[in-house]
């Protein structure tokens, strides 16, 4: 797709900082890709272990370990942690790392806001975790939130415990950051391309990036705006959610979907850019369909804007309402099944070689297709009233997030850790990696399909005798999926620690794109003259 | 001045002392509302102390945050292509205003087309009324709740149309500073910008007149239903807003009079410039659905 004409220098023109100061003032987007990183890992193991206090109270019909006002916030702090601690802010991570390499500048545009974003979010989980500490080990055990991860009014409102004062503020904290995230995007990839690397040649990665940069700016304010609501409506007497002054609960869902679809599309579209550079790679082949891929792309992120009511089906919309949003959400699978064909299509009599990021990211299409499925299901409305809160909606979006979203993290820590830490992952503890999440992943969120169909509706601590068994097996399907993934954390540790087997500046033979042509690690700093791509 | 290479600021300390101080902001500020609204219920004080002292700690970062990417702009540091990353940071972060106050008025257009005639039996609805509230009649400005709640509704004409006009008068006062910024006509550009800061306070004090004047005299405030919670947070948001656009002409005002800006070097000015047209457009739009209509 391009080439480096202009030599690139290696050198540090300053001196790279060293100590703990590297890491806490970064002005580095290396350094702060590789914060990110390691945040979100560590709050997807936060989250994970949260999913396997669930699991555990699921084994078996009746209470077990936990109480179910617990166990109600362990479902809200899961969903929450997961959300806005694993997922987004893992792919800023990668964000960070790989779109000033992949379009040659020098550095994200604004490389100390860029540090804000990032040291925001500690603080913001702090907040949020630290009332389920409370709520574990307190003193009178006060409740952390309890609503859902959706906190729909006035579970939330009227209902909700002290700590959702906290959980508000911390909900805005993590959106400051993640809009002074996007803005840095957007404004890197317009602004600091390196000459000749026109919108039209960069890397899909860059391009489903700055469309979900786009989304971000768009919809975390509204977030906002829905948290504020409650907040007002909490403490000072606003009618918002609240029918007898004239408000009504539904506006919530409408303001929290407003945001909460074009979420989800923010959530998915950069594992989209992933998978669109690794299939390449492993098939010897030009992306089929570049150009279709970019707007398959922006048409999902569009139309994300219209479909936000199809999470409301059995509300009480006006019947208009919900054919419109029905059919709005039918269409997205137009441009999605535009990019899952191109997939295919790209490894179509391709030289295929199923190295550990190909594994993972022939395994996305497959399973997130799984996902797609489900959710048109889904978005058909009569059929929605035999779904809604269900363990199919459960699965449905387990499998689009973690077969899906994750799965493609996984994929690009395989792909670029080589470039990352300038190690090669072991094989070995990769392989055990992935075939173990592959068969957990399936057992813990296949069978809750069935569970869902016949019936069983989700966040109840407990359920009726006939979902017995499927239940033991999604529980251990849940903590082997667990377990599997110290797999991955033994995998990062050795590279992190440079154990292992040296990687080149080209680890793989059929990758393309300007992070592979410098050297592995890449440098301190890159791209201090832009290279000019042909 | 400028320079060609893109400028990679050195390592800086702020954005980590910034996010303690937000950190104090938000944990402080939860608990100050929740000390300060139900005292009952949450015992102590020092939710108060902690939100100012974060809040001031907060302030005081970002003032020295940019008090160095200041001095590196004096220094000849940034490039032509490093204001255009300013300039469109700054073009995305008003975008996302314009999404934020966007919440708002799509809770006050869902209000009144929506949740106020249903209430009042509109569509498929009448079981509903029958049912919640018979008594209660659907209007707009709503000033009886369904729960009985009475206030009145804020005219357009007196304070509110005054206000426009002030707001109005401000933006062409701006944009006369502008044309003198650019033409580099210093004496005009500081009086008039100067003005521009004077009617944004101006704004603002009537602004603090129509809110008194709304709660002792016509009970409207607050907690009088859903037209109190959308008049006060729609017009309340964008107060704040205008109190963070007044600072910000405020502070480039002195930049100004300092001789910081020229006809190429001016995006802080520029910056202000547009978050100012921007919470002007927003308040045409106050005026003309929350006022007026």
């Amino acid at each position: 797709m391009s080439t480096v004409a202009a030599a690139h220098d290696d050198h540090d023109h300053h001196h790279a900082p060293t100590g703990l100061k590297r890491w806490l003032f970064s002005t580095n987007h290396k350094d702060i890709g590789t914060l990110y990183l390691w945040f979100s890992f560590a709050m997807f193991l936060a989250g994970g272990f949260m999913a396997m206090i669930i699991r555990a109270e699921l084994i078996e019909p009746g209470m077990q370990f936990v109480d179910p006002e617990f166990f109600n916030q362990m479902t809200t702090v899961h969903g929450l942690t997961m959300v806005f601690g694993a997922v987004m802010p893992g792919f800023v991570g990668l964000a960070n790392w790989l779109i000033p390499l992949m379009i040659g500048a020098p550095d994200m545009a604004l490389p100390r806001m860029n540090n804000w974003s990032f040291w925001i979010l500690p603080f913001a989980f702090t907040i949020l975790l630290s009332s389920v500490l409370l709520s574990a080990f307190g003193h009178g055990n006060p409740s952390a939130p309890n609503f859902g991860w959706t906190f729909y009014a006035p579970l939330s409102t009227k209902y909700g415990p002290a700590s959702t004062d906290l959980f508000i503020l911390s909900v805005h904290m993590m959106g400051i950051s993640s809009i002074m995230g996007a803005i840095n995007v957007i404004v890197t990839v317009f602004n600091l391309r390196a000459p000749g690397m026109t919108l039209m040649k960069m890397p899909l990665f860059v391009w489903t990036w700055l469309i979900t940069a786009f989304l971000l700016i768009a919809v975390m304010p509204v977030l906002a705006g829905a948290v504020t609501m409650m907040l007002t409506d909490r403490h000072f007497g606003t009618s918002f959610f609240d029918a007898a002054g004239g408000g009504d609960p539904v506006l919530f869902q409408h303001v929290f979907w407003f945001f909460g679809h074009p979420e989800v599309y923010i959530m998915i579209l950069p594992a989209f850019g992933i998978v669109s550079a690794i299939i390449p790679t492993f098939a010897r082949k030009q992306l089929f369909g570049y150009a279709s891929m970019v707007y398959a792309t922006a048409s999902i992120a569009l139309l994300s804007f219209v479909v936000w009511a199809h999470h409301m089906f059995t509300v009480g919309m006006p019947l208009a309402g919900t054919l419109f949003f029905m059919y709005m959400t039918m269409l997205i699978s137009v441009p999605t099944g535009v990019k899952v064909f191109n997939w295919v299509a790209t490894m179509w009599r391709g030289s295929m070689t199923f190295e550990l990021p190909m594994k993972w990211a022939i395994t996305f299409v497959i399973l997130f297709t799984c996902g797609g499925l489900s959710g048109l299901m889904l978005a058909i409305t009569p059929v929605d009233f035999q779904y809604h809160d269900t363990y199919f909606v459960v699965a449905h979006f387990h499998y689009v997030l973690v077969s899906g979203a994750v799965f493609t993290m996984f994929a690009a820590a395989y792909y670029w850790l080589p470039k990352w830490s300038g190690m090669m992952p072991n094989k070995v503890l990769g392989e055990l990696h992935f075939w173990n999440s592959l068969i957990s992943v399936n057992l813990l969120f296949f069978p809750m399909h069935f569970v869902g169909l016949a019936g069983m509706p989700r966040r109840y601590a407990d359920y009726a005798l006939q979902f017995a068994d499927y239940n033991f097996w999604i529980s251990i399907g849940g903590f082997w999926f667990g377990l599997s993934q110290l797999f991955f954390l033994a995998v990062c540790l050795q590279c992190a620690l440079k154990k292992g087997e040296k990687a080149e500046a080209k680890p793989w033979d059929g990758a393309e794109g300007l992070e592979w042509e410098v050297p592995s690690p890449a440098p301190f700093h890159t791209f201090d003259t832009p290279p000019v791509v042909k | 001045m400028a320079t060609d290479k893109y400028y990679v600021p050195e390592s800086s300390p702020w954005p980590l002392v910034a996010s303690v101080g937000l950190f104090m902001t938000a944990f402080g500020g939860a608990h100050f509302i929740q000390q300060a609204t139900d005292p009952d219920t949450f015992s102590g004080s020092w939710g108060r102390p902690l939100f100012f002292f974060g809040l001031a700690w907060l302030w005081l970062t970002i003032a020295l945050w940019w008090r160095d990417t200041i001095k590196e702009s004096r220094g000849g540091l940034h490039s032509h292509q490093l204001g255009i990353s300013y300039r469109q940071g700054m073009l995305w972060f008003i975008f996302s205003e314009v999404m934020f106050f966007g919440a708002f008025f799509g809770a006050l257009f869902y209000t009144r087309w929506l949740i106020v005639p249903w209430l009042g039996g509109a569509g498929s609805n009448a079981m509903t009324h029958e049912l919640l509230w018979p008594d209660f009649q659907a209007m707009w400005p709503l000033v009886k709740t369904p729960g009985g709640t009475t206030t009145q509704a804020m005219g357009a004409w007196g304070l509110p149309a005054i206000n426009t006009a002030i707001l109005l008068t401000s933006s062409i006062t701006l944009t006369i500073a502008h044309h003198a910024l650019l033409a580099g006509k210093r004496g005009k550009l500081i009086g008039f910008q100067a003005i521009t800061v004077l009617l944004g306070a101006i704004f603002l004090g009537l602004q603090v007149e129509e809110y008194i004047h709304a709660y002792t005299e016509m009970g409207l405030t607050l907690d009088a239903g859903i037209y109190g919670s959308l008049f006060f947070l729609l017009t309340g948001f964008h107060g704040a807003h205008v109190t963070i656009g007044t600072i910000f002409l405020a502070v480039t005002l002195i930049r100004v009079i300092k001789g910081h800006f020229d006809a190429e070097n001016n995006f802080a000015w520029e910056a202000g410039a547009w978050y100012w047209h921007f919470v002007d457009v927003v308040w045409l739009f106050l005026f003309v659905v929350v006022y007026w209509l």
